[in-house]
């Protein structure tokens, strides 16, 4: 059911204790990144945390957590601040790395003025174009072709930046990953695509998803290498984020990476994972999580120690308090904001609706979470 | 003034655009070397090169999909969707996402793209060759739907768009893409979104239509006039946003108005036009705004001649209206 030893084409450095595989190759990565990477991880565990318990109190409408899932979200790391990332809804940790606040991911979440998508998506649809990290949407591989189109425009523009772009296996079924990769295979499109796959879509398990024996393989029917990769060993996940990196940037084209992990917990704040899985499951994975293989990691290279760690969680457990704070004194966006943006100017239809709405007692939200 | 057809229009424009700004690319199935099924990217491909006249691999959700990241990126890409039938595979990457990019992202990520699409019956097309889809995309928040039925406004407008930061389907008439003919000027001109264009002036009724009905308007109006009756014909030329001063201008005058249209009937452009004008101009109206109009099935092949409006049939209505 879950047994990635006996996958002997997946890509491991770390064994399950985050030692060192014998005769692994260890990507040559800087120790200040490392640190930052933990460092965001650990907030991600954080903000995953609180934020679900206010969800579970009834002060925030939705939450998606990661729990498990974290070191996938680092094939960021890599990346140059020009190269552009497409993610899918569960990546927390690629917005915190590239330098997205705790502030804005709290002011998107509530959906106030403050939110840098002006409350007009649920939680967890975050944009921020000034990372390159493009307005994440609900029905899955959509983002697939943009992304592809993002790198082949950079080819076209002779530019050598790079687009990644994130989805789950269960988007593996849709048309536009098989477009996407299509069109990124034919264009030798600077693409890197991150397949999460964390062995649930919602309730719908892999099996349920594909006939084919990995999800790396359908690579080869798109002319592009499939790289199977340990997801929850941030140091193969570098390592084959890099590589695949490296050979899009020079032109070597797309890579599909199928990062293998596992969605501990459930797919969002609405779902209930009791109902349709073994409860044992995981706790198999449990035994794998990836913040606990990059601690023992940290700690054998004397990179880790315990104080740094709970000084994060303190410090990062108080920033989000005081984000919390802030917006429960932050007003919603105007009224009148709902009709800007639709247009780059508004046209007569739009303001004349505005001005009728304004015209109007105003209602008050049924939906209020502070 | 050289003259030309909608198609050397269309191509005049779009190597225009091409030459002045290097964002520019053009991309869909046999847009290259082989310049269109219709020839509209003709000569493209020998002057600007593969990168930016792309053969694109057979699937419209992946040219728009592509198209989307190559506007997000920096690049001005105008998509050709080979038939407006075949658009439906990009449906949910037009209106979930290339229309709400903007909004979605709080205005972070304008993405303009130009979507080309020959649109309309006529040809002996059948269903998948015929169809007449403005309405699903007008009433899509975000997307400016633009129809013009000539190779003045066709270039003029395709310029126009080129050069705004909105997203836009463009719908060219195929049925007259050849058999419309007249002088285009040769330079640079743009023509205003939103604005439609008087090509007839009349006072006793309007006559609104857009796309391949705006021949069939004109040659209504012929008859109509020879028949002692005054029509004025109102090209809408863009359909979102539509031009309600110029249409409340014309209805006011006349007091009359007949919408046709080759889409089906319900929930048509029509409905939305005539509830905005009575909504405005009640006390205007001598008698009820009618339509002519496509009917609500499929679009047949056999039987094109009978679905498609025409001329006598829009006499009929310009007369009922006038006697009522």
């Amino acid at each position: 059911m879950v047994a990635v030893q006996a996958q002997d084409d997946l890509r491991r450095v770390l064994d399950d204790e985050g030692r060192v595989l014998p005769g692994a190759r260890v990507p040559d990565v800087a120790d200040d990144v490392l640190r930052n990477i933990f460092d965001k991880m650990t907030l991600v565990r954080v903000m995953d945390d609180r934020m679900m318990r206010l969800q579970r109190q009834g002060r925030l409408g939705f939450y998606m957590k990661s729990i498990g899932e974290e070191a996938t979200h680092f094939a960021t790391a890599p990346l140059r601040m020009s190269d552009w990332v497409y993610p899918s809804y569960r990546e927390q940790g690629a917005w915190f790395y590239r330098g997205y606040t705790i502030k804005q991911f709290v002011d998107q979440l509530f959906g106030n003025a403050n939110d840098p998508v002006k409350g007009r998506q649920m939680p967890v649809h975050h944009s921020a174009n000034w990372l390159n990290l493009v307005s994440i949407s609900s029905p899955v591989g959509t983002q697939i072709p943009q992304a592809v189109g993002s790198a082949y425009a950079a080819k076209i523009m002779g530019k050598d930046d790079v687009s990644m772009v994130y989805f789950g296996e269960g988007t593996s079924s849709t048309g536009e990953f098989h477009v996407g990769l299509n069109f990124a295979g034919v264009w030798k499109a600077p693409c890197v695509f991150i397949c999460r796959n964390n062995g649930w879509a919602i309730s719908v398990p892999r099996e349920k998803q594909t006939a084919a024996k990995t999800f790396a393989s359908k690579a080869v029917g798109y002319g592009m290498p499939g790289i199977r990769v340990d997801g929850n060993d941030i140091l193969a996940v570098l390592q084959v984020a890099q590589e695949a990196i490296d050979r899009a940037r020079a032109g070597e084209g797309p890579t599909l990476i199928e990062a293998l992990t596992y969605r501990v917990q459930g797919h969002s704040s609405s779902d209930d994972p009791s109902v349709y899985r073994d409860p044992k499951e995981p706790e198999i994975w449990e035994k794998r999580d990836p913040l606990n293989r990059m601690r023992n990691y940290l700690t054998h290279r004397g990179l880790w120690d315990q104080a740094w760690e709970q000084g994060l969680i303190d410090r990062y457990n108080q920033e989000i308090t005081d984000a919390l704070a802030a917006s429960d004194v932050t007003p919603p966006p105007p009224v009148e904001s709902m009709f800007d943006d639709v247009y780059e100017e508004m046209p007569w239809h739009i303001r004349e609706q505005k001005a009728w709405l304004m015209a109007q007692a105003r209602t008050k939200s049924p939906h209020h979470h502070g | 003034m050289p003259v030309m057809n909608i198609i050397q229009a269309v191509n005049d424009a779009l190597r225009l655009q091409m030459r002045q700004d290097p964002r520019t690319v053009v991309l869909g199935e046999d847009v290259g070397k082989f310049g269109g099924v219709f020839r509209a990217t003709s000569g493209l491909y020998e002057e600007f090169g593969g990168e930016r006249v792309i053969d694109t691999p057979l699937a419209e959700a992946g040219i728009i999909g592509t198209a989307i990241g190559m506007a997000l990126y920096g690049l001005r890409p105008v998509p050709e969707i080979q038939f407006g039938d075949f658009i439906f595979p990009a449906f949910d990457q037009i209106v979930n996402e290339l229309a709400k990019f903007r909004y979605r992202s709080g205005g972070q990520y304008p993405c303009p793209v130009i979507i080309r699409t020959p649109v309309g019956g006529g040809i002996r097309g059948g269903h998948y060759h015929s169809q007449s889809p403005e309405a699903l995309f007008i009433h899509t928040p975000g997307l400016k739907v633009i129809a013009p039925s000539n190779p003045y406004d066709a270039k003029g407008l395709l310029l126009a768009c080129m050069r705004q930061n909105d997203p836009v389907l463009f719908m060219e008439p195929k049925r007259i893409y050849r058999a419309s003919k007249g002088e285009v000027p040769e330079g640079d001109y743009t023509l205003e979104l939103g604005k439609l264009a008087v090509t007839r002036p009349g006072t006793q009724v309007t006559l609104i239509a857009w796309s391949g009905m705006v021949s069939i308007a004109e040659e209504t109006a012929a008859k109509a006039e020879a028949a002692g009756i005054s029509v004025e014909v109102l090209d809408l030329r863009s359909l979102m946003p539509f031009d309600i001063d110029g249409i409340l201008a014309s209805v006011r005058k006349t007091g009359r108005c007949v919408i046709l249209h080759e889409a089906p009937k319900t929930c048509g452009f029509g409905a939305e036009l005539i509830a905005s004008i009575q909504e405005r101009a009640m006390e205007h109206l001598e008698a009820p705004i009618t339509r002519v109009c496509g009917f609500d099935t499929p679009f047949p092949y056999t039987l094109e001649h009978e679905y498609m409006p025409n001329a006598d049939r829009v006499l009929g209505a310009i007369r009922q209206t006038l006697e009522w």
